[in-house]
C-alpha cells in the first residue's frame, strides 16, 4: 500500500462553452519518502493534480470521477472540516512564487506558530522551539532573530525556505511542491532543491513535486508521470522516461529540451504541441523590403562597443547628497558585439544585464562611459532627431509576452506602430502590406492582424514582439529573456525563429538569458555577469568546455547536467560547429 | 519613523500655508472689507480712518503676516454679523458637529467593514446580491432626500424620533454633549444615520472589492492550504491586507464628514459648524468662511497625517527603513 493513491482521477470545469476537462483518468501514488516527478507544459494539468488532492480546486471546478486515498483510508469525500484537518496537517503544500506565498503583515513567527499550534496543539513556548528549530532546519541563520521579521526582510531564496518549514511544520506525510524553484536563481534552486531531498528521506516524506522543467526533474526525483492535454502520458523510474521513453510525446518533449552538453544546429521541435507554423519562406536580404535602407556598414566590424559603462540607482534619497544610498547596477563594464554574432550575457537576476540592455536601448540613462552604436557615440546624441534614427536600428524583445503587447491594440496596429512613426513606409496601403508580410515571416500568417492580442497564446504574442522589432528593418536586436515565460516546445520554436532570422536578415543580437543551456545554442560569444560587473568574456564554446573565473565554473556546476537525456532523442539532428 | 513623519508634516505645513493665502485673500478680494462693516451714511473720513485702524493701508505682505501671526494663535477676528470672536464661535458649535461626525462614521465602520467582508467571501450567495443592490440605493439618493425621508417616516408617520435640533445636551466644562441623556441620543439618531448612508455604501464596496482581490491571492491559498480555519484566513490574513487602502478612503471620508457636514445640518437644523457656514454665507460674513476654511484645511490635514501614521502601524514593508 502506498502512503498516497490518486485512482483515475477526474477533474472537470464547466464552463459557458461546456464542460473542461483538466485531469482525464489520471492514477498516481507515492511512496514514503520518494520523490514522484510530474512533468508537463502549461495547460497540461499538473497543478490540478496537486489542488484536487487537497480539496482546495478553485470554483467551478470539481473531482467528477476517481478516488483519492491517504495511507488506505478514502479523502476525496470528506467533508470540508475533515479536509481541513488533513491540510497542512497530513499533506503539505509548497507553491511556486515564494515572493506571494506568505501573508505581508504578519511576521514569520506568527506564521508559523499559528500552523504548529493549530495541528500540533502545543503551548506558546512549545511552539515557538518547535519553529525555531525548524527554520534552523531549513537554513535560515540566526532563527531566534529572523523568526520575528516579515517576510519581506527575507530574499527569495530564503523565504521559499520559510515556505518549506510552514509546509513541513506539522509533520505532514505527503508533500505536494508546485513549481517550488521556478521563480528562484539556478544557485538558489540547487539549494532548494538540496533541502526538499533530504528533508523527503529525512522525515519519510512522500513528495509530488510538479515542475514543467526537465533539469529539475532530473535532478531530484525518483519517478517521473508526463502529463500531456490532461492525460497521463507517461510513468515510470526517472532514468528510463528520460533515457528510453517509449512515448511519442516524450520524446519530443526531451528532444525540445536545450541540451548542455552539445550544441545544436536547430531545436528539435514537439511536433505533438499544434504548431505555430514552423514552415515559413526564407526572406531574401538583396530583394526583400526588410533588406532595403538598413544603413551603412559598422566600420571595423565592430556593431556595438560599451565602454566602461555605469548605471547607478537610487536606493534611498535624502535632501542631502551624502546620505543618498545608490546601487551600481552595472559597474564599469565594458565589450564589443560584432557585426553579425549573437552575443549571449548570462548571470543570476539582479546581476545588471537587463540594465546594460536597457541603457543600450535608452531606456536608462547610464551615469558613466560610452555606448558606441556603429560608430557613434550614443551617449553623446543631443538632439531626438537624431536619436531616432538610432534606435530605429536597435529594437528589443521583451521577456514577458503578456505585458510587453497593448492589449487594446490589434495585432495589425502593434506592428505597424513602428512603421509609421519612424515613417518607413509610403502610405497605409504599403505599410499594411509590409504589417502582413512580417507576420507571414514569423509563422503566425496574414489572419493575425486583425486580432487583439489576448487571442494569442503566449509562444504566439512573442512572434508579434518579433515582428514588431523587425518592422523598423533594425541591424541590432535586444532579446532579454525572450523565452523564459515559455513551455520549452515552444521556447524551441521561438529560439529556432530567432536564429533563421538572424542569419537571414544578417542581424547582430544581444541575447540576454540566465538559462546556460540556451545560452549555449544561441551564442556565438558570451559574457558573464555577477553584481553589476563583467566577469568573464569568451566564444560560448571556450566558456563551456573551460571557463576561467571562478564564478562561471560555478554557474557551470549548478546547471543541471541532464545526462541521463535520452540520446536518441537527438540523434540524426545536425551539431552546429 | 521620525525623518518619515517629520516629512510628512513639513507637506502639512505647506499645505496649511496655502490655505490661509487663500482665507486670507478672501478677506481683501471679496468685496471691500470696509464697505461690509459699515453703514452706508458713514463718511470718506470713517472709511479712511477704519482702514488705518485696521491697517488696510499696509503692503500686502504686512497684511498676511498679520492674518498668519493671529491665525496661529487662534484669532479670526470679529464675526460682521454677530460681533462676535469668530474662533469662540467655532469652538462652542464644534462638539456639536464632532459628535454627529463620530456617531455616523461609528455607524459607517460598524455595518460598512462586516458588510463588505460578507459580500466579499460570499460572493454569490443571496444575501450579498440583495445587500449590494439596497446599497446602490443609498449612493444615489442624494443626502438631502434620505434626510427628509427619514424625517417624514420616523418623525412625521411614526412620531418617535425628533425631526430636527439638538436637544437634551449636558455641558461637560464647555463641551455640550449629548451622549449623556435619552434625548440627546434620540436627535443624533436622524442626522447620523443621514451622513453616514453614503460613507457605509462606499466602505462596504471597498472592502468588497478589496477583499475579491485579496482572496485570489497566493497567501490566502497557502493559508487555506496549511489548514488553517476559514474564519483566521478572512479576518487575520484577508481583511488585514485590505486595511491599507480602506483606511486611506476612511481618513478621507471622516474629513469630508466634517468639513461637509452642512447638507445634514442644514436639514435638521443641527447647530454645527456646517450650518454656521451656510449662514455665515448668506450674510458674507468673511471673518467665519476664511476661519472655516482654515479649520477644516487643518482637519484633512491632521487626518491624513493620523492615516500616514496608521499604515506605518499596519504595514512592516513601509517601516523598513530606506525600503524598497
Amino acid at each position: 500500500m502506498s502512503l498516497l493513491d490518486i485512482k483515475n482521477m477526474t477533474v472537470e470545469f464547466p464552463t459557458r462553452r461546456g464542460v473542461f476537462t483538466a485531469v482525464r483518468d489520471v492514477s498516481l501514488s507515492v511512496n514514503p519518502g520518494e520523490i514522484l516527478g510530474v512533468v508537463g507544459e502549461s495547460g497540461a494539468g499538473k497543478s490540478t493534480i496537486g489542488n484536487a488532492v487537497i480539496g482546495l480546486l478553485e470554483p467551478p471546478g470539481r473531482l467528477a470521477g476517481g478516488e483519492i486515498y491517504l495511507k488506505g483510508k478514502r479523502i476525496d469525500d470528506l467533508d470540508e472540516d475533515e479536509l481541513r484537518s488533513i491540510r497542512g496537517n497530513r499533506i503539505g503544500m509548497i507553491f511556486q512564487d515564494p515572493l506571494t506565498s506568505l501573508d505581508p503583515l504578519q511576521t514569520i513567527e506568527q506564521q508559523l506558530m499559528e500552523t504548529i499550534q493549530l495541528h500540533l496543539k502545543l503551548d506558546d513556548d512549545a511552539a515557538r522551539a518547535n519553529a525555531v528549530g525548524l527554520l534552523d532546519r531549513v537554513g535560515i541563520p540566526d532563527p531566534e532573530v529572523r523568526i520575528k521579521q516579515y517576510p519581506h526582510q527575507f530574499s527569495g531564496g530564503m523565504r521559499q525556505r520559510v515556505v518549506i518549514a510552514l509546509a513541513l511544520c506539522a509533520n505532514p506525510e505527503v508533500v505536494i511542491a508546485d513549481e517550488p524553484t521556478t521563480a528562484l536563481d539556478v544557485s538558489i534552486q540547487a539549494q532548494i532543491l538540496e533541502l526538499m531531498r533530504e528533508l523527503c528521506r529525512e522525515r519519510s516524506v512522500g513528495m509530488i513535486l510538479i515542475t514543467h522543467d526537465m533539469g529539475v526533474i532530473a535532478d531530484v526525483t525518483d519517478r517521473v508521470a508526463v502529463m500531456y492535454r490532461s492525460r497521463l502520458v507517461e510513468e515510470g523510474p526517472t532514468e528510463k522516461i528520460l533515457g528510453n521513453p517509449d512515448h511519442p510525446y516524450t520524446k519530443s518533449l526531451i528532444s525540445a529540451v536545450p541540451r548542455p552538453d552539445v550544441r545544436l544546429a536547430r531545436f528539435p521541435v514537439v511536433e505533438y504541441i499544434e504548431s505555430a507554423g514552423d514552415r515559413r519562406d526564407s526572406i531574401d536580404i538583396a530583394t526583400h523590403w526588410l533588406g532595403a535602407g538598413r544603413g551603412e556598414k559598422a566600420p571595423d566590424g565592430t556593431m556595438l562597443r560599451i565602454e566602461d559603462l555605469q548605471v547607478r540607482f537610487l536606493t534611498r534619497f535624502s535632501f542631502f547628497k551624502k546620505h543618498r544610498l545608490y546601487v551600481d547596477a552595472v559597474d564599469h563594464v565594458s565589450f564589443d558585439i560584432r557585426q553579425g554574432e549573437v552575443f549571449g550575457l548570462v548571470g543570476e537576476s539582479g546581476s545588471g544585464k537587463s540594465t546594460i540592455a536597457r541603457a543600450i536601448a535608452g531606456l536608462y540613462k547610464p551615469k558613466g562611459g560610452h555606448i558606441h552604436f556603429a560608430g557613434a557615440d550614443l551617449t553623446a546624441v543631443k538632439s531626438e532627431a537624431e536619436m531616432d534614427r538610432y534606435r530605429r536600428q536597435l529594437q528589443m524583445i521583451f521577456q514577458d509576452p503578456y505585458s510587453s503587447l497593448n492589449p487594446r491594440m490589434k495585432v495589425m496596429d502593434i506592428v505597424a506602430e513602428p512603421i509609421r512613426f519612424h515613417g518607413l513606409a509610403a502610405g497605409g496601403a504599403e505599410t499594411r502590406r509590409i504589417v502582413l508580410d512580417l507576420l507571414e515571416h514569423v509563422g503566425l500568417g496574414a489572419e493575425a492582424a486583425r486580432k487583439y492580442p489576448h487571442e494569442f497564446s503566449g509562444g504566439q504574442r512573442q512572434r508579434i514582439s518579433i515582428a514588431r522589432a523587425l518592422a523598423t528593418r533594425p541591424r541590432f536586436l535586444i532579446c532579454d529573456e525572450p523565452t523564459s515565460a515559455l513551455d520549452v516546445s515552444i521556447q524551441a520554436q521561438i529560439l529556432n525563429l530567432l536564429k533563421d532570422l538572424q542569419a537571414e536578415l544578417g542581424l547582430t543580437m544581444l541575447f540576454i538569458s540566465h538559462d546556460l543551456p540556451v545560452i549555449r545554442q544561441m551564442c556565438d560569444r558570451v559574457g558573464v555577469m555577477r553584481h553589476g560587473k563583467l566577469v568573464e568574456v569568451a566564444e560560448t564554446e571556450t566558456l563551456f568546455q573551460s571557463p576561467q573565473h571562478p564564478y562561471t565554473r560555478h554557474l557551470l556546476d549548478l546547471m543541471p547536467k541532464l545526462e541521463v537525456l535520452s540520446h536518441e532523442a537527438i540523434a540524426g539532428l545536425e551539431v552546429a560547429d | 519613523m521620525i525623518t518619515y513623519i517629520a516629512r510628512r508634516m513639513l507637506q502639512a505645513l505647506v499645505v496649511m500655508a496655502a490655505v490661509s493665502f487663500i482665507s486670507f485673500s478672501l478677506f481683501n478680494y471679496v468685496g471691500d472689507p470696509v464697505d461690509n462693516m459699515v453703514g452706508q451714511e458713514a463718511t470718506l473720513e470713517d472709511r479712511a480712518y477704519i482702514r488705518q485702524v485696521l491697517g488696510l493701508e499696509d503692503p500686502f505682505y504686512v497684511q498676511y503676516g498679520r492674518f498668519l501671526q493671529n491665525a496661529v494663535q487662534g484669532k479670526f477676528g470679529i464675526s460682521y454679523r454677530t460681533k462676535r470672536s469668530v474662533t469662540e464661535m467655532i469652538v462652542e458649535r464644534l462638539p456639536a458637529t464632532l459628535e454627529l461626525v463620530f456617531v455616523s462614521a461609528l455607524i459607517a465602520l460598524g455595518l460598512g467593514i462586516p458588510l463588505g467582508v460578507y459580500t466579499g467571501i460570499n460572493r454569490s450567495s443571496w444575501i450579498s446580491k440583495a445587500v449590494l443592490t439596497v446599497s446602490l440605493v443609498g449612493v444615489s439618493l442624494p443626502t438631502f432626500i434620505i434626510g427628509i425621508g427619514l424625517i417624514y417616516i420616523f418623525a412625521v408617520h411614526l412620531g418617535v424620533l425628533p425631526s430636527s435640533g439638538r436637544s437634551g445636551t449636558v455641558d461637560l466644562g464647555g463641551w455640550r454633549t449629548s451622549f449623556l441623556t435619552v434625548d440627546g441620543w434620540r436627535s443624533i439618531i436622524l442626522p447620523a444615520l443621514t451622513l453616514s448612508l453614503f460613507q457605509v455604501t462606499m466602505i462596504l464596496r471597498l472592502v468588497r472589492a478589496e477583499m475579491l482581490e485579496i482572496m485570489r491571492t497566493d497567501f490566502i491559498k497557502f493559508a487555506r492550504a496549511r489548514g488553517l480555519p476559514e474564519r483566521k484566513v478572512n479576518y487575520s490574513h484577508a481583511l488585514k491586507n485590505t486595511l491599507v487602502p480602506v483606511i486611506t478612503i476612511i481618513g478621507l471620508n471622516i474629513g469630508g464628514l466634517i468639513a461637509f457636514s452642512l447638507i445634514t445640518e442644514t436639514v435638521f437644523q443641527w447647530p454645527g459648524t456646517g450650518l454656521m457656514f451656510i449662514q455665515a454665507v448668506d450674510f458674507v460674513d468673511v471673518p467665519i468662511m476664511a476661519a472655516y476654511l482654515c479649520f477644516v484645511a487643518l482637519i484633512f490635514v491632521t487626518i491624513n497625517l493620523v492615516v500616514d501614521i496608521l499604515y506605518f502601524v499596519i504595514d512592516p514593508r513601509l517601516r523598513a527603513e530606506g525600503g524598497h
